[in-house]
């Protein structure tokens, strides 16, 4: 059922590095007739500490967060990663703790953007854009812990002058991985530069990801080497190939 | 690792590996074909989610019932004609099996494929004692010739190709020619191989299941050469960490033909054994004597977690190993440890400390390709980030062997920076500020930044944040 209105998190990497891909998120959304609220005060879903077994300081930003969310209304995440903390390592951060309860409600109203769009509101797009050659890169937490797959793929199926070239390991690994791309930069840099080729094997221009982290380790890799293609987040595509000008 | 410490560096011996070429390219092209050959076994989603959920619940009633589990298997295999031993320690495990090889002067041991026994350095460790222990696993053999360990559970040489096999066999066995042809190849170890089968006085194996109900001891393998070892020397020890044991004979089908096609992408293995008693009065093969060592090395302290436990759940396939995009490109010995990959980030900072090998769980991207893949389900992912709690963070009554034991103060003072960070609206504000303002001026020889640019760009903060986009667009705040 299709809900007046959605609370949108934005997460701290879209908000700092790819403001777009947030505002074209919230439009994508606004354009279903649903009213989006933003919380001023968000920050970060708290998932680099909890990666890292820093969980006192993870629950410190999680309750917070929490807390900027109150009413009963789905909370839409333009990022599997980042609401894949929230739906499903909230109620074990907050195990044992007071919070609990309220972290399990919670992290059953967190949502995924393209899974919202799909599963929830139905979007039907309409293509207004010139032909196009993208590739796409499921990223692991979108894939593995929100079961990502279907709904980038049926939004971009939409599109009628796009075509899809898969990457040869789609489901690889672009090896950001938080804190690993510096605890372990050799071996991220050995991952990313497969990524990378992979990407330039498909011949696309632009790689689309609906994880904001991830672009921020391709893209910085493909722009290091001054390789052509160029990240871009599959809700900022949506967005530009969509609205009506 | 440092033969004065015990200290391992894992960042290094990553680093060497990654940049042997002919080592990534082996890596690459063996995981890729052992990913296939498994993805062909499962190809219906709702029949593997059915496989892997009956043989984890194989597993888990074996573990929830572990130590009756084990007095029954005990009892059985002693009412069948074994002798059994515990051995708490791998020196235990030792001494227990130099011990009953000095009961019958024997000095020459043929071995099927242990990864317990890998654990326990036997080779070493009887080489040192005078007996000669010979692995006739094919990959143990090469290994073993070349005078290294393991680079993976499952197939221990997949490091090497053909032209390095050639050129070892050429080297080090007398006769041989050099030649690149695998069937050549295979054929002159199997004349080596079939010799000392026939010469030694003792054979070793591991076990992959031991049932209670029925005292039966499981061997999974393709070679005949762990039939041959059990069967053909009068003397069979196995040996076996105490997790391996299944509550019935009815348990072993359903883990079977997950690991077989897991592990090779085999419907099942060529051979798969059955031991359950020495030789009986009036047959006319196997061994004479039967003994069974079964070995605790950290076990039990893994066991007491409820948590944790679920990493005893391991079947050994090894397709976490395949899986895995850092196993893959470093290969298994950069891990320095008995085992590598997934499995081995988990268990060996269990079984050797957090001390030692606290670094060992940071070695993933959390990317979960192993909890996807892992026939028991074993959340691998989950047990990685819960070690790096116990490492930095332990919880009171902690079980974990050297709890605390990655703490850093450095990293305790940046993770309290980043929770005021992001507990403060205001602040965060300040350093989404800070960094698009000085970001661009941070000197290039921050570590941190200095990892991230060697392969990347610096990421430019954006001119108007999000949160400046959503005030002037009017997006309401509640």
């Amino acid at each position: 059922m299709k809900p007046e209105a959605v609370y949108f998190f934005g997460t701290c990497v879209v908000d700092l590095f790819f403001p777009e891909a947030g505002l074209a998120g919230i439009e994508l959304l606004k354009r279903e007739g649903v009213r989006v609220v933003f919380p001023r005060g968000q920050t970060c879903c708290a998932q680099p500490a909890y990666n890292c077994g820093y969980h006192e300081e993870a629950r410190a930003v999680a309750r917070g967060q929490m807390a900027l969310f109150p009413k009963p209304l789905p909370v839409v995440v333009p990022s599997g990663s980042c609401a894949g903390m929230m739906k499903h390592h909230y109620p074990d951060l907050f195990e044992g703790t007071p919070e609990h309860a309220q972290a399990v409600a919670f992290a059953a109203r967190v949502h995924e953007l393209t899974q919202f769009l799909v599963d929830v509101l139905g979007v039907r797009l309409t293509d207004r854009g010139e032909k196009a050659t993208v590739t796409w890169h499921s990223s692991c937490h979108g894939l593995r812990e929100m079961g990502l797959e279907a709904e980038p793929k049926a939004l971009l199926s939409q599109l009628s002058n796009v075509t899809v070239v898969p990457l040869k390991r789609e489901r690889e690994c672009c090896g950001f991985g938080g804190t690993f791309s510096v605890r372990y930069p050799d071996i991220s840099a050995a991952m990313v530069t497969d990524k990378i080729a992979d990407v330039a094997s498909t011949g696309a221009p632009t790689v689309l990801s609906a994880d904001a982290a991830c672009l921020l380790n391709i893209g910085g890799a493909l722009e290091k080497t001054g390789a052509a293609a160029r990240p871009m987040h599959l809700a900022e595509f949506l967005w530009e190939r969509t609205r009506e000008r | 690792m440092s033969a004065e410490t015990g200290a391992t560096d894992f960042h290094a011996s990553s680093s060497k590996a990654l940049l042997d070429p002919s080592l990534r390219a082996n890596f690459r092209r063996a995981m890729d074909g052992l990913m296939a050959k498994r993805a062909a076994q499962f190809p219906d989603p709702a029949e593997w989610n059915a496989l892997r959920d009956l043989a984890a619940s194989v597993r888990t009633r074996a573990l929830a019932k572990l130590p009756e589990l084990l007095e029954t298997l005990e009892a059985k295999c002693v009412a069948n004609g074994l002798k059994v031993h515990w051995a708490a320690t791998t020196d235990e495990a030792n001494a227990i099996v130099l011990a009953i090889l000095r009961d019958h002067g024997a000095t020459r041991l043929v071995k099927g494929k242990s990864m317990v026994s890998e654990e326990m350095h036997l080779n070493d460790f009887l080489s040192a004692n005078g007996v000669e222990s010979l692995e006739t696993d094919l990959g143990e053999y090469i290994i073993q010739l070349d005078g290294e360990t393991p680079s993976h559970i499952i197939m221990p040489a997949i490091h090497k190709n053909k032209q390095q096999i050639a050129r070892l066999f050429g080297q080090k066995i007398r006769d041989a020619v050099y030649t690149e042809d695998v069937d050549a190849l295979t054929a002159t170890a199997r004349r080596v191989l079939r010799q000392k089968f026939f010469e030694a006085e003792a054979g070793l194996s591991g076990v992959n299941f031991a049932v209670a109900e029925t005292g039966t001891l499981c061997l999974v393998e393709n070679e005949g050469n762990g039939r041959m070892s059990t069967h053909v020397p009068p003397i069979h020890i196995a040996v076996m960490g105490l997790e391996k044991v299944v509550e019935r004979l009815e348990d072993v089908p359903p883990l079977l033909t997950v690991l077989t096609r897991s592990a090779t992408g085999q419907p099942i293995s060529t051979y798969f054994n059955m031991i359950t008693a020495p030789r009986g009065p009036g047959e006319k093969d196997g061994p004479r004597e039967v003994h069974l060592v079964i070995l605790d090395n950290g076990r039990s302290r893994i066991f007491s977690d409820s948590e944790l436990q679920v990493t005893l759940r391991c079947i050994r396939c090894g397709a976490c190993m395949n899986y895995c995009p850092v196993y893959t490109r470093i290969g298994g010995h950069a891990y320095e440890a008995i085992y590598p990959g997934p499995i081995g980030m988990i268990l060996t900072p269990q079984i050797e400390g957090l001390k030692r090998r606290h670094e060992l769980p940071h070695a993933s991207s959390l990317c979960h390709a192993c909890t996807e893949i892992c026939p028991v389900e074993i959340p691998i992912t989950r047990l990685l980030v819960r070690l790096r709690k116990e490492a930095a963070q332990p919880p009171a009554g902690s079980k974990v062997l050297d709890a605390g034991g990655g703490r850093s103060r450095l990293e305790d003072l940046a993770w309290a920076g980043w929770q005021a960070a992001h507990t403060s609206p205001l602040l965060y504000r300040v350093m989404g500020t800070a960094l698009r303002l000085f970001g661009p001026l941070a000197p290039r020889g921050l570590p941190l930044l200095n990892a991230w640019t060697k392969s990347r760009t610096v990421p430019k903060r954006a001119k108007r944040t999000l949160q400046d986009l959503v005030r002037e667009k009017g997006i309401p705040d509640a």
